[in-house]
């Protein structure tokens, strides 16, 4: 068993070194240098020269774009990684860490909410219908979460906002995390009343895209117990339904769905980058959007590389809870 | 397709049987027509039964139809088209307003606000209103919604086609060559995939599209370029789907049989694992026509996909990032959000039928 998470972890490092080097050769491939936007104006005016320019790339090590230039700037990006160090975010007035750090609370945040909403409503119904196989609540139940699983995020999301924020002005047109109106001086409750007002249309938008495959999941795992022996046996020891179904269905159902959510790891911490694009959400997802859109190169490969992590993180665990929740899988 | 083929053998085989029994003599053998009796046999048939009897399947390949009728029938019918594009209306010239708020100090000291209102008087129906003529409106360059709506749907619905078939053909062959080589090929392969798994899709697009704005690629073949770089990195799952299931079948004993006859290897991977793989690879294939027809959608969205001028569904609903576009001209951006989810879950009720229809295991 140890000798087996020592293997994939070395693997997981060798995986992330590729990684960092496509992602990194890649990123310097993007035409759009934020230097140049940054000061395009202040060269037209003639207030700095291409010299001027120049020299502030030299600073950051951005200023050669031939082959080897491209990789002394990786050698550089990568100590720098090595020493825990990624980097200054040209967008955000922080480092990279601090960026990520900050703006994954809030992703973080929506991601955790939803996924225990989706566990709430997934689970139970995902039972009840594989209890009443292509039964009326199992066909409704499915083709709803169908549905749901088929609609683009953005889609649905402005769909919401055009009708229950602009239309209906229930919710605030304008999306983020507060209201722009909101006093500076406002108490922590109304602050946080505000927020939760703010969040309820992004974690619909999550909770109606992922209940599907969570309860379809659940549906044909619960089918799988059902017909294995220990069931019959259960029932045929004259337990009550409930109880076969609550004391021997459930539990067992349980396995596969854990080893699954560990899939999620990186959508719940790694944001979602449409979804928060739609709501004008400040999460890590938004914050990844805005530094690929205008070529900031320690964000964008800090953000990228720790949703790599988290990957690989997740497949990883997944792995060993394979092992640790079911004791006849060996690992090798 | 496949089911064809298999329908066909199995009538070869009836009438080499025939033959072989000197032609209808044994054709009422225990009181049952042998053709009928090797009818029921054909596993195509059963599947295709299988996959009929459920409603959803049934539902999903309609809606596809009548998706497909749409988007390549429907223009034909329409006024606004014309050589695979919409013309202009130049019936109901609208004139555009523009204002602009002008905030100024007068001379008592307070401030003013003002609106300056500019015209421009154009010779083609703008943001024109749903009517008789137009059932979905008209775009800002007068542009007739409905119609774009039916031809955004050639591109959309069959680009899935070709980028599924290149990730099906890199999936089959590198999978098959690490499922069945085994030890450094499968070492090799295997790793390769898990570190395309690792690389984010969406960012890895938005770099896409930047680098092609650059390299002046704006028409189309922006869209198709960025296609084929996603089958480079979407092969993944198809080949870990293939070499999970070579590895199983390799050990059985038809593999065992294949081996002791003699035969060459090409002929055990092409004529014995292969045909075993292809009803799941078919399924996966139609779940990923679904799924390229979200991301077209997302670089639409995004506005990194096709030009704005070529009508896709993901062009139509980059409407819908425009606030004032959402919030006034729901017109715009709906049709095609619909026929987006639609198309979507139209490829996933066919691909969940025709799963379950594969599946020996499942008994209705």
């Amino acid at each position: 068993m140890v000798k087996y998470i020592l293997k994939r972890l070395l693997l997981a490092l060798l995986i992330l070194f590729s990684v960092s080097i496509i992602l990194y050769f890649l990123v310097r491939c993007m035409p759009m240098d934020f230097f140049d936007q940054q000061f395009a104006a202040a060269v037209g005016s003639g207030n700095m020269s291409e010299q001027d320019v120049l020299h502030i790339k030299a600073l950051y090590g951005l200023d050669d774009n031939s082959f080897l230039g491209i990789l002394k700037g990786y050698w550089s990006w990568l100590s720098g990684f090595l020493q825990g160090n990624m980097g200054h975010s040209f967008i955000f007035p922080a480092s990279v860490e601090e960026v990520i750090k900050e703006k994954m609370g809030i992703s973080f945040g929506i991601s955790f909410v939803s996924l225990i909403l989706e566990l709430i409503i997934a689970i139970p119904l995902g039972i009840k219908c594989a209890c009443n196989q292509y039964g009326k609540i199992d066909y409704t139940a499915t083709i709803l979460c169908m549905i749901g699983m088929a609609f683009p995020s953005f889609f649905l999301g402005n769909l919401l906002i055009k009708w229950l924020a602009v239309d209906l002005g229930w919710f605030d047109p304008m999306g983020g995390l507060v209201s722009s109106n909101l006093p500076q001086d406002a108490s922590m409750m109304l602050r946080f009343g505000d927020m939760l007002w703010h969040l309820i249309l992004p974690i619909t938008v999550f909770v109606v895209l992922n209940i599907g495959s969570i309860m379809r999941y659940t549906r044909t795992n619960t089918l799988e117990v059902l017909n294995a022996d220990y069931i019959r046996t259960a029932r045929a020891k004259g337990l009550s339904e409930g109880k076969v179904i609550y004391k021997h269905v459930f539990r067992n159902t349980m396995i596969p769905l854990i080893t699954m959510l560990t899939f999620t790891l990186p959508t719940l911490f790694g944001g979602a980058m449409i979804t928060e694009e739609v709501f004008n959400m400040p999460g890590i997802g938004q914050a990844a959007y805005q530094a690929l859109q205008k070529g900031d190169v320690p964000l964008i490969m800090g953000y990228n590389m720790f949703i790599a992590a988290l990957t690989v993180t997740g497949v990883l665990i997944s792995d060993i809870m394979y092992a640790v929740v079911d004791p006849r899988v060996k690992l090798a | 397709m496949e089911m064809n083929t298999e329908e066909n053998n199995s009538k070869n085989t009836v009438n080499e049987e025939e033959a072989a029994n000197g032609g209808n003599f044994n054709d009422n053998l225990h009181g049952e027509n042998l053709t009928e009796r090797a009818k029921v046999l054909s596993p195509g048939k059963t599947v295709a039964k299988r996959f009929f009897r459920s409603k959803l399947s049934v539902i999903g390949l309609v809606t596809l139809i009548l998706l497909f009728a749409f988007a390549f029938i429907g223009p034909l019918f329409s006024k606004w088209s014309a050589n695979n594009g919409t013309v202009l209306d130049y019936s109901n010239p609208t004139t555009n307003s523009t204002y602009i708020t002008i905030t100024f100090t007068g001379p008592d000291g307070n401030t003013y606000y003002g609106y300056d209102v500019s015209y421009t008087e154009l010779d083609y129906n703008s943001l024109g209103d749903i009517s008789g003529s137009h059932w979905m409106g008209t775009t800002q360059e007068g542009y007739d919604v409905f119609t774009r709506l039916m031809l955004g749907g050639r591109v959309s619905l069959t680009i899935g086609f070709v980028v599924v078939i290149l990730e099906t053909i890199l999936g089959v062959l590198l999978g098959g060559l690490a499922g069945y080589f085994g030890k450094w090929v499968d070492q090799l392969i295997m790793r390769i995939v898990d570190i395309i798994s690792c690389i984010p899709t969406l960012p890895i697009m938005l770099i896409l599209a930047a680098v092609f704005n650059s390299l002046g690629i704006v028409s189309i073949a922006r869209l198709y370029y960025t296609f084929l770089i996603l089958t480079l990195i979407g092969w993944g799952g198809t080949a870990r789907l293939v070499r999970g299931q070579i590895l199983s079948f390799r050990e059985q004993e038809f593999m065992l049989a294949a081996k002791s006859s003699g035969l060459s290897t090409s002929k055990k991977i092409f004529k014995h694992l292969l045909p075993n793989i292809i009803p799941q690879l078919i399924v996966s294939m139609t779940l990923g026509l679904g799924s390229i027809i979200l991301t077209e959608a997302t670089l639409g969205y995004l506005g990194i996909g096709a030009p704005l001028d070529t009508a896709t569904w993901g062009n139509m609903i980059n409407f819908a990032a425009n606030a004032r576009f959402r919030n006034y001209y729901p017109n715009l951006w709906i049709g095609a959000g619909v026929c987006i989810t639609l198309a979507i879950l139209a490829f996933n009720f066919v691909g969940d039928g025709l799963r379950d229809a594969f599946d020996p295991k499942m008994k209705r």
